[in-house]
C-alpha cells in the first residue's frame, strides 16, 4: 500500500475483502491501475469480478481494506469518488418507459450537463434514428449502446465497465474499443470485466484475473480460452 | 452543490417519476380505481343506514386513500430496482435530499389528485352535503397528503427493497400515521359536519405541525436509508 | 463501523457488578411490591383490584421512557456508526415492546371487573398500543435485513422516527378523547398510593435497565460468534480491523 496517495493512480486498492452472509467473495484483492491504463478482469462466474467493480463504484463497502479513486478514500469521501467515475453495470439501469433522448435528458439534469450535449451523446453511439422510441422497445444492444451514451454525459475519469461487450454487434463491439480509446487519450483509465479476452484485444494494456478472492496476473492468453480452465499464473 | 441546482434535480425526478407513472399501462388509472373499490367496500360494511354513513364518511374517505396510496409509494422506488436504475441514481454527485425532495413532490401531486376524487367519489357514496367551507377541506387535503406522502416516501425507501415489501411497508407505515391521520380525520369530520365546534382549525394547526416535524425527520435520516 | 472486537469476553468485573446490579433490581422490586400492597388500603370502588395498579402504571411509564434510549442510541449510531450502539438501541426496542405488552395485558385485566368491557380507548393504553405497533414495526424490520450495516443503519432511522413520534402519538390520541368528551379514566392518585407507586416506579426502572443490559450482552456474544465464524471462512487471521 502507497504511504502516500499517489493521484497518478486511478486506482489504489489494497486487500480489498468482502462478505456476503458468511462467505467471503473478495479476501484480500490488491490491484493497481494507472491513468491512461486500460485494464482487463478476467475470472469465472461468482468469483467477485462484479462486486470488486462495485466496491470501486462506491456502491459497497469493502468488509477490509482501502481504496483510493484518483487519491479520494472510496469508504471516506465517497461523494468525491462519484464525480470521477462511470460504471457501466450489467443490468442497463434506464427508465423503460422514457425514451432513449428523455433518458439522457434526465441524466444531464442530473450530472448539470447541458441539454444539446445529449444529442451529440446519441449521435456517437448511433442512437439518433431511435432517440425518440422508448426504451423498453429497444434491443439489448441499443440498450447498451444508451448507457454507452450516458457515460458519455459523466464524462468519467475513471470508468468501471462490467462486461461492456455482452450483446452487442460488432459494430457495437467497435464502439466500446473507440470510446475506451478515446477516454483513455484523455487521460482515463479503465477496468473492463470480461468473459472473453477476443473483442477487447485491440484496447487493453494488461489483464489480471480473480482466483479465490484475490487479484492475480494473468499472462497473454490466446483467443477463445476457456476462463474457468486451468491458467498459467507468473507469481507477482 | 447549490440550492438551485438541488432543485433542478429534484423537479427533474419528480418529472421523471410522474412521466414513467402516467406513461405505465397499471399506474394512476389502477390506484384510483383501487380506491374507489375500497370506499364501496366501507360502505357495504358501515351501511345502508345513511345517517351511519355520514357519520363514518371522513375516516373512511382517509383510510381508502391510505389503502390506495401504499401501493403509490412502493411503485415510485419499484421503476428504479426493476431496471438497476437506482444504483445510477445513487451514484450521480449530489445530495439523496434533492432524490427524496423530487420523489416527494412526485407522490404528493398523486396522492393530492387520488385524494380529490376519493373525497368527491365518497361525498357521493356516503350522502354527505357539500360542505360550505369546501375551499378549506381542500387545505385539509392537501396538508394531510403531506404527511402522508412524507413518511410513506421516506418508508417506502426501505421497504420496497426488502424481501416483504407488501407487508412490511403497511407494517412500518401505519402506527407511524397515527397523529397525521387523526388530525386530517377529525378537521375532514369536523368540516363536513359544518365545524359546529369550530374543532377543524385546531386539528388543521396540529397537522400543519405534524408535517413539519415530519418533513424535517425524514430529510436528515434520508440519507441513511437510500444509501448502502 | 466499529465492532464490538472485546465483547467476546465480557470482563469478569463487569459482569458481577451488573449480576449484582441484577439482584438488587430484583429484590427491590419485591420489596417495592410488598410495601406497596401492604400499606394501600383497598380502593372505594376496585377494593384490591387496585393493588394491580402497581404494576400497570409503572410498565406503562417504563413503555413512554425505554424509547429514549433506542432515539439516544440511534442517533449515536448514525453519527459514530459504532456496533455497540445499534445493538443497544435493538436491546432497548425489544425491553420496550415486552413492557408495552405487559401494560396492555394488566391494563385490559383491569378494565373487565372495572368497566365490563375488555378494551376502552382511554388515551393512555391506546397510545401504548400504537407504540407497540411502532416497536413491531421496527423489530420486524430487523428480522428481514440480513446485511449488518444495512441492518443498523435502517433501524437507526427507524427507531429514531419511531421514538420521536411517541410523544406526538400521546398527544394526538389524548388531544381525540378530549374532543369528543368521552369521560377519561380515572387519572388522580389518591395520596395514598403515591408512595407504592414512586417505589415502584424506582424499582422497575432499575429491572428495566437489567433487561437492556443483559439482552445486550447476549447480543454482544451472538456477535462474537459471528465474527470467529467469519474469521474461520475466510481463512484464520483478522480480516476486519
Amino acid at each position: 500500500m502507497s504511504a502516500a496517495t499517489d493521484p497518478a493512480l486511478a486506482i489504489d486498492a489494497s486487500g480489498v475483502a468482502r462478505r456476503f452472509g458468511t462467505s467471503w467473495v473478495l479476501r484480500g484483492a490488491t490491484l493497481r491501475v494507472h491513468s491512461g491504463e486500460v485494464v482487463g478482469l478476467l475470472g469465472a462466474n461468482g468469483s467477485g469480478k462484479s462486486t470488486l467493480l462495485r466496491i470501486f463504484s462506491t456502491l459497497l463497502r469493502p468488509h477490509a481494506g482501502t481504496v483510493q479513486v484518483w487519491g479520494h478514500d472510496a469508504v471516506r469521501a465517497p461523494h468525491a469518488v462519484r464525480s470521477l467515475v462511470g460504471y457501466l453495470s450489467h443490468s442497463p439501469g434506464l427508465y423503460d418507459d422514457l425514451t432513449a433522448r428523455e433518458n439522457l435528458l434526465f441524466a444531464a439534469s442530473m450530472l448539470g450537463r447541458d441539454p444539446r450535449d445529449v444529442d451529440v451523446a446519441l449521435d456517437r453511439v448511433d442512437l439518433l434514428d431511435a432517440a425518440d422510441r422508448r426504451v423498453r422497445g429497444l434491443s439489448a444492444g441499443m440498450q447498451r449502446r444508451l448507457a454507452l451514451a450516458r457515460l458519455l454525459l459523466v464524462r468519467p475519469r475513471l470508468l468501471l465497465l462490467d462486461e461492456p461487450y455482452s450483446n452487442l454487434d460488432p459494430d457495437g463491439i467497435l464502439l466500446v474499443n473507440s470510446l475506451i480509446g478515446e477516454w483513455a487519450a484523455e487521460g482515463a483509465a479503465a477496468l473492463v470485466v470480461l468473459h472473453e479476452l477476443a473483442p477487447a484485444r485491440g484496447v487493453l494494456h494488461r489483464t489480471v484475473s480473480i482466483r479465490d478472492g484475490r487479484i492475480v496476473a494473468a499472462p497473454h492468453i490466446h483467443a477463445g480460452a476457456r476462463l474457468d480452465g486451468p491458467v498459467a499464473v507468473s507469481s507477482r | 452543490m447549490t440550492l438551485r441546482q438541488e432543485w433542478r434535480r429534484a423537479r427533474a425526478i419528480a418529472w421523471k417519476d410522474l412521466t414513467t407513472e402516467r406513461r405505465s399501462k397499471a399506474g394512476f388509472n389502477g390506484v384510483i380505481t383501487l380506491a374507489v373499490t375500497i370506499l364501496v367496500l366501507f360502505g357495504f360494511a358501515l351501511g345502508p343506514d345513511a345517517q351511519a354513513l355520514r357519520d363514518a364518511a371522513a375516516g373512511t374517505v382517509w383510510l381508502a386513500a391510505l389503502f390506495a396510496g401504499v401501493l403509490a409509494f412502493n411503485r415510485s422506488y419499484q421503476v428504479e430496482l426493476d431496471g438497476g436504475a437506482l444504483e445510477q441514481l445513487v451514484l450521480y454527485p449530489g445530495s439523496r435530499r434533492s432524490i427524496f425532495a423530487g420523489k416527494l413532490l412526485a407522490n404528493f401531486a398523486f396522492v393530492a389528485l387520488m385524494l380529490v376524487v376519493v373525497v368527491v367519489v365518497g361525498i357521493v357514496l356516503f350522502q354527505v352535503r357539500i360542505p360550505p367551507a369546501w375551499p378549506t377541506l381542500v387545505g385539509i387535503l392537501l396538508l394531510g397528503a403531506i404527511g402522508l406522502v412524507t413518511l410513506g416516501t421516506f418508508y417506502a425507501a426501505m421497504a420496497s427493497r426488502s424481501r416483504a415489501r407488501e407487508v412490511l411497508l403497511p407494517l412500518l407505515l401505519f402506527p407511524m400515521l397515527v397523529p397525521v391521520l387523526l388530525a386530517a380525520m377529525e378537521a375532514t369530520k369536523a368540516l363536513l359536519g359544518g365545524n359546529v365546534m369550530g374543532d377543524a382549525g385546531a386539528w388543521a394547526r396540529l397537522l400543519a405541525g405534524f408535517d413539519v416535524i415530519f418533513l424535517l425527520a425524514t430529510f436528515l435520516a434520508f440519507e441513511s436509508v437510500i444509501e448502502v | 463501523m466499529t465492532h464490538v472486537a472485546e465483547m467476546g469476553s465480557v470482563s469478569v468485573a463487569r459482569a458481577s457488578r451488573w449480576s449484582l446490579f441484577g439482584w438488587f433490581a430484583f429484590l427491590f422490586l419485591i420489596a417495592s411490591q410488598g410495601i406497596a400492597i401492604a400499606i394501600s388500603p383497598p380502593d372505594r370502588d376496585m377494593g384490591d383490584l387496585q393493588k394491580i395498579m402497581y404494576v400497570h402504571v409503572p410498565a406503562a411509564w417504563m413503555t413512554m421512557l425505554a424509547p429514549l434510549a433506542v432515539l439516544l442510541f440511534g442517533i449515536r449510531y448514525l453519527w459514530k456508526r459504532r456496533e455497540e450502539d445499534d445493538l443497544l438501541a435493538a436491546a432497548a426496542a425489544e425491553v420496550a415492546a415486552t413492557f408495552a405488552g405487559l401494560t396492555l395485558l394488566l391494563g385490559m385485566l383491569w378494565a373487565r371487573p372495572t368497566w365490563g368491557v375488555w378494551w376502552t380507548w382511554d388515551a393512555r393504553l391506546t397510545s401504548t398500543l400504537v407504540l407497540f405497533l411502532i416497536l413491531a414495526g421496527y423489530l420486524s424490520l430487523r428480522a428481514l435485513i440480513d446485511d449488518r450495516e444495512q441492518r443498523a443503519q435502517w433501524s437507526a432511522a427507524v427507531g429514531v422516527l419511531g421514538a420521536i413520534n411517541v410523544p406526538i402519538v400521546y398527544m394526538s390520541v389524548r388531544w381525540w378523547r378530549t374532543i369528543h368528551q368521552i369521560q377519561s379514566s380515572p387519572s388522580t392518585v389518591d395520596p395514598a398510593y403515591v408512595l407504592g407507586l414512586r417505589l415502584n416506579a424506582f424499582a422497575f426502572l432499575f429491572v428495566m435497565i437489567w433487561f437492556i443490559r443483559r439482552r445486550y450482552e447476549a447480543a454482544t456474544m451472538e456477535r462474537a460468534a459471528e465474527r470467529a465464524a467469519e474469521s474461520t471462512a475466510l481463512g484464520g487471521g483478522r480480516a476486519e480491523p
